[in-house]
């Protein structure tokens, strides 16, 4: 029933929690009925202590957003750490243990060097294997987008067609990291990082923060007449090994989660409306459009040569500018995407807005997809 | 046979003896990696150490240029996944390899490096290089 974001980008000076308090203040902002004191539980996501050398970090956003004493519960499934948190929060509404409570996603990135920050991610791929023989997160999804076009035929200029699109999408997000729009030849010029994965073919390293505030559905009736319901929630594990993995052209985690989500919701693909995908890559999200059956397998490509994921497409993907143009702090990236999606079911999108939006899917990746959470929003009638 | 060795730490031990070896499940003839004390198909908890000949064929790669620090010296260098001949898959760094000539089905064969890593976790490294004809 609210939502909330600090702004995406390189805030210079600011810890995470300070970040957070931003998000959680918009959220409040948005809805005056709210007070700090009918939140019971936080559920927050974080993905790494040694950004900022902190650990025990629950109650401190806990603290931060002017909940006091309440239980805080901070989940880590990297860069799907706050779909994990509205996972959470979800079940434990639905459990009755707690009317009203609050979902926020946090991470704080960009003081640390790149050589810092590329360690660290690598640190939610498997130590004994991958980080012991030298893989990146780029070098993971380069793996997926080589065993892609190989199969498939995908090429490098598909793969920057996303980031011309999302970057173009995130030129009208002014919460976006990086509010700029790109050209195909720009993409497919900049340098390597993993073949064949170039610089524009990566999401950004962000600071940001994202708040939620969710309520049962009854109790939701005193506090707006606009409520956006959640409507599917799916969840999924895979091997923390991309290499241990048969199919190395999609994530089994995303479709089941997705399937376990368009089950619970009752709704079909063809029934979304919008969507934000976790395109920490280029290649996810032409992955993801597959395994979230968009369109068929080994037809990402097409979809986006298409325009059909363009914000006037007939499927827009990653309006807000996705983690490629409005930012990827990591723990944030889930509770920031349904916040794009909150705004959009409710036209509040700005130049984004997708016309008569009632149906949203927000996909939330961890790692090399060992981790997945799917959540599809329906605007209340 | 004791379970109690089908570790991550005995695979580097072996690795260290200059030997791959996976675990393999006698009940449904699964080989497997990495090593665990129960089938993750069937579930049986008989399985013992099998000798792989380290040989496979390349299913996918891609060459880091940006890489974490004590990688960097590396840089650029190959990654990939190779089938073994066996059955399962292992991740490794590939050496000795044009990176024009990388692409599925290229016949690897894994190498051992002598340095001694003094930190834990201590494991020895491994890479893959091209299989001689």
């Amino acid at each position: 029933m609210a939502a909330g974001e600090s702004k995406f980008g390189k805030l210079e000076g600011r810890y995470a929690r300070e970040i957070f308090a931003d998000a959680v203040d918009e959220a409040f902002e948005g809805s005056p009925k709210v007070d700090r004191r009918d939140i019971q539980a936080l559920f927050v996501g974080q993905m790494s202590d040694y950004y900022e050398h902190q650990g025990h970090s629950g109650p401190i956003f806990a603290e931060w957003a002017g909940l006091e004493n309440v239980p805080a519960f901070r989940l880590e499934g990297a860069c799907a750490s706050s779909g994990l948190a509205l996972a959470a929060a979800i079940m434990a509404i639905g459990s009755g243990r707690f009317e009203t409570v609050m979902v926020g996603g946090v991470e704080k990135m960009t003081h640390r060097s790149t050589a810092d920050v590329t360690e660290i991610l690598s640190t939610a791929s498997d130590f004994p294997t991958e980080q012991w023989n030298g893989l990146t997160f780029p070098g993971a999804f380069a793996l997926i987008a080589n065993a892609h076009m190989d199969r498939y035929g995908t090429t490098e200029e598909q793969l920057a067609r996303v980031a011309v699109k999302n970057h173009r999408c995130g030129a009208l997000n002014p919460k976006a990291h990086m509010a700029k729009e790109v050209t195909l030849e720009q993409a497919l010029s900049s340098r390597m990082i993993a073949y064949p994965l170039k610089l524009f073919d990566c999401s950004l390293i962000s600071d940001g923060a994202a708040a939620l505030i969710l309520t049962s559905p009854e109790a939701a009736k005193k506090y707006t007449d606009t409520p956006v319901h959640i409507v599917g929630s799916g969840q999924a594990s895979d091997t923390i090994g991309l290499w241990e993995r048969e199919d190395l052209t999609g994530f089994l985690a995303s479709r089941l989660a997705a399937r376990r989500a368009y089950e619970m919701a009752g709704l079909k693909p063809r029934d979304i409306d919008v969507a934000e995908v976790h395109d920490c890559f280029t290649i996810a999200e032409i992955v993801a459009y597959e395994d979230l059956r968009l369109c068929g397998k080994g037809e990402g490509g097409r979809l986006i040569d298409e325009g059909a994921t363009e914000i006037h497409g007939r499927i827009p993907v990653n309006t807000s500018g996705g983690l490629k143009s409005k930012g990827h702090p990591v723990g944030a990236t889930g509770a920031g995407q349904v916040y794009e999606m909150y705004r959009q079911l409710l036209g509040e999108a700005g130049r984004m807005q997708v016309e008569g939006a009632e149906t949203a899917l927000c996909h939330n990746l961890g790692g090399s997809g060992a981790t997945c959470a799917v959540h599809i929003l329906r605007r209340g009638d | 046979m004791s379970s109690e060795n089908k570790t991550i730490d005995q695979f580097y031990n072996y690795i260290s003896q200059r030997s791959l070896m996976a675990t393999r499940c006698n009940a449904c003839g699964l080989i497997f990696l990495p090593p665990r004390r129960g089938c993750p198909k069937c579930g049986s908890s008989d399985v013992e150490w099998t000798q792989l000949k380290g040989t496979g064929e390349l299913q996918t790669y891609t060459i880091i240029h940006i890489a974490p620090p004590q990688f960097q010296p590396l840089t650029p260098y190959a990654v990939g996944i190779v089938r073994l001949d066996e059955g399962p898959r292992l991740f490794g760094i590939i050496k000795d390899v044009q990176h024009k000539a990388l692409k599925r089905g290229l016949r690897l064969t894994l190498g051992f490096e002598e340095q001694k890593q003094e930190k834990w976790p201590r494991w020895p490294r491994y890479h893959f290089v091209p299989e001689k004809r």
